[in-house]
């Protein structure tokens, strides 16, 4: 029984570590499941803290009963599985993770690793997007679920995104003014995807509920927008863009929520030795994987920092991605139900896909992006200083080189929030295409860790 | 309700809404050392933001920032403690006592306000 023994590690309790830890510990295995956060949910089915007077099941709507069962299922399985929360992954070596909780350092060895680091909002940086009062889209959702917050009174939604209707329905149920819904991408964009979102008609009538609804309701929505800028002085005060018609709007506001669909967290999975290729669908680098999630020996992927599916496929790819372990461990068990869950998932992505097609990345728009806007917002870093850095005798081409003369990338969020803007910027002004300026690599520590932490590990 | 072009976020006022009421204990905390009231369970970004309009300036551009992503992302949005401990404040809870500064640590030193 040497294999029960194995030490599996969950990194992400989103609804992807979630299913597999689940899976793992119904073969009597205690995974240890790791997550950043203090409690368990992730991003999409994030609970409120506590005493929080939330009602999640009007929030939640059509996705409250799964958000229910995800929660429900987690509470039973504590007792069965290592629950390691406030625990932030740092580094990893040799079969080892370098973590941090409270404050202080932490390792954790593994024969067996499940990366379900989950994704971030995609941003692209236009004029103002740096005044206080412009947050990311889903940022503006976690606060609202963990805090029952609103970023602002009156809010405009921004980019494109299917969350872009739902956030601006969760914002207007709990009292704010949604001022307008821009949508970047085209009426003709949604049309030439409807043959990929037909994979899942459920989830293509709830995106089309929520229009409807904003609708009914009166609020403003723009599609095919050309975003001008957002306008403050100390804070956002407007948000200027040309609709679709070409006519030139300004619409006063006190907030923006920005997104422009989402990227998998794949720093992790790279330490860990994944290898990458360029997704063209959705002009991302993702961790190349089997189709259960295997990306090297020992290594496993699931969720969102897999590849962008949202909850349910996150949900299907952790129960592949523990099913994959177990079969690695020579655990098998009679029913096999490998074969229904990868066609769900296939079905799923095929989806994305098609929202990837429906809400485009707007890659033109960023070709243009006027030299004097921050590219990164942690280092100041303008598009022009990043042209100027390209322009120079023997100027760099990749973007890594790139990032290492500007900053831009270098800064605190270790290019999170700038690294795909920073890819079209290079590429546009090489006038490559965007796969051939390479991509960021990620390093340690993925996230700050504290002063002295870094100091112990060489000691 | 504020309103209008100059934003809600003028003078004085909040930026974030509290649009859900919490069932907790209210506790006392220090904001560049002005006293301030939160609620246990509130991160020090909503109970800082629902009190002001930004939560600091940043050292390069001097701007100010209100944080970005809202879930420990993008680093936009680091507070101090008095004994120069940073924390992310969109994931740290408040707690009673906490005296919350701005700026961060060596600038306080370079600014000759820090003790210790
Ligand atoms: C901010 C945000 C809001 C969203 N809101 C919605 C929504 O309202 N509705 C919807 O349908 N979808 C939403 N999504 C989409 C969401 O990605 C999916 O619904 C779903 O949550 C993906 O599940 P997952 O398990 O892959 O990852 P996640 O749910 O993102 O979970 C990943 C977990 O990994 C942890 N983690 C990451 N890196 C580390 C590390 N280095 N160390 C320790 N822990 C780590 C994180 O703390 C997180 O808890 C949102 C996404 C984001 C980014
Ligand atoms: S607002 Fe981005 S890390 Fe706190």
């Amino acid at each position: 029984m040497a294999e029960l023994m194995a030490e599996v590690v969950i990194v992400g309790a989103g609804p992807a570590g979630i299913r597999a830890a689940g899976i793992l510990a119904a073969q009597g295995l205690r995974p240890i499941l790791v997550d950043e956060g203090r409690q368990a949910g992730g991003q999409g089915y994030r609970r409120p803290s506590p005493g929080l007077a939330l009602d999640m099941d009007t929030l939640m709507g059509t996705e409250a009963g799964k958000y229910k069962a995800l929660h429900a299922d987690f509470a039973a399985l504590l007792n069965r599985i290592d629950y390691r929360p406030r625990t932030l992954v740092w580094g990893i070596e040799d079969r080892r993770l370098h973590c941090v909780r409270d404050g202080r350092q932490t390792t954790i060895a593994f024969d067996a690793l499940i990366v379900a680091t989950g994704a971030m909002d995609r941003i692209a940086p236009l004029p103002g997007w740096i005044l206080p009062g412009v947050f990311t889209l889903g940022g503006a959702q976690a606060v609202l679920k963990d805090q029952g917050c609103l970023v602002g009174r009156r809010v405009a939604f921004l980019g494109a995104s299917p969350l872009l209707s739902l956030a601006a329905l969760q914002y207007r149920k709990l009292g704010a003014e949604v001022v307008a819904v821009c949508d970047t991408s085209s009426f003709r964009d949604k049309i030439a995807a409807l043959p990929q979102l037909a994979a899942v008609p459920r989830t293509l009538a709830r995106g089309i509920a929520y229009l409807a609804a904003l609708k009914r309701a009166r609020v403003p929505l723009f599609d095919g927008v050309t975003p001008l800028a957002i306008e403050g002085e100390a804070g956002v005060t407007a948000l200027r863009f040309r609709d679709g018609r070409g006519h030139e709007r300004r619409i006063a506001c006190d907030a923006v929520a920005l997104g422009y669909g989402l990227k998998p967290e794949t720093q992790l999975a790279e330490l860990a030795g994944a290898r990458f290729a360029f997704d063209a669908r959705f002009r991302l680098w993702l961790p190349v994987t089997d189709e259960d999630g295997r990306a090297g020996e020992g290594l496993y992927l699931a969720g969102d920092g897999a590849a962008i599916g949202g909850a349910d496929a996150a949900e299907a790819s952790g129960a592949l991605a523990a099913l994959a372990v177990l079969h690695d461990l020579g655990l098998r068990s009679e029913h096999d139900e490998r074969p229904a869950l990868r066609r769900r998932l296939a079905r799923l992505r095929r989806f994305q896909q098609g929202l990837a097609r429906a809400f485009r990345w707007p890659v033109a728009a960023l070709a243009r992006l006027s030299d004097e806007v921050a590219v990164c917002r942690c280092e100041h870093v303008t598009a022009g200083d990043i042209r100027r850095a390209m322009d120079a005798d023997l100027g760099p081409v990749d973007v890594n080189r790139v990032k290492a003369i500007t900053r831009c990338g270098m800064g605190r969020c270790q290019g999170r929030v700038c690294g795909p803007a920073l890819q079209e910027i290079a590429a546009a002004h090489a006038g490559l295409p965007v796969e051939a300026v390479g991509r960021l690599r990620g390093q340690a520590p993925l996230k700050p860790v504290p002063l002295g932490i870094l100091e112990e590990e060489e000691a | 309700m504020a309103g209008g072009d100059n934003g809600a976020s003028a003078a004085g006022e909040g930026r974030f809404v509290q649009a859900v009421p919490r069932e907790a204990e209210r506790v006392r905390f220090t904001i560049d050392g002005k006293s301030a009231e939160a609620q246990a369970g509130d991160s020090l970004l909503a109970a800082i933001l629902v009190q002001r309009p930004v939560l600091r300036r940043h050292e390069f551009d001097g701007g100010e920032r209100a944080g970005f992503c809202l879930m420990g992302a993008c680093q936009d949005c680091w507070v101090w403690s008095e004994a120069g401990e940073r924390l992310r404040a969109c994931t740290t809870p408040v707690a009673a006592g906490m005296a919350i500064v701005t700026e961060p640590p060596a600038e306080r030193f370079a600014h000759g306000r820090a003790h210790g």
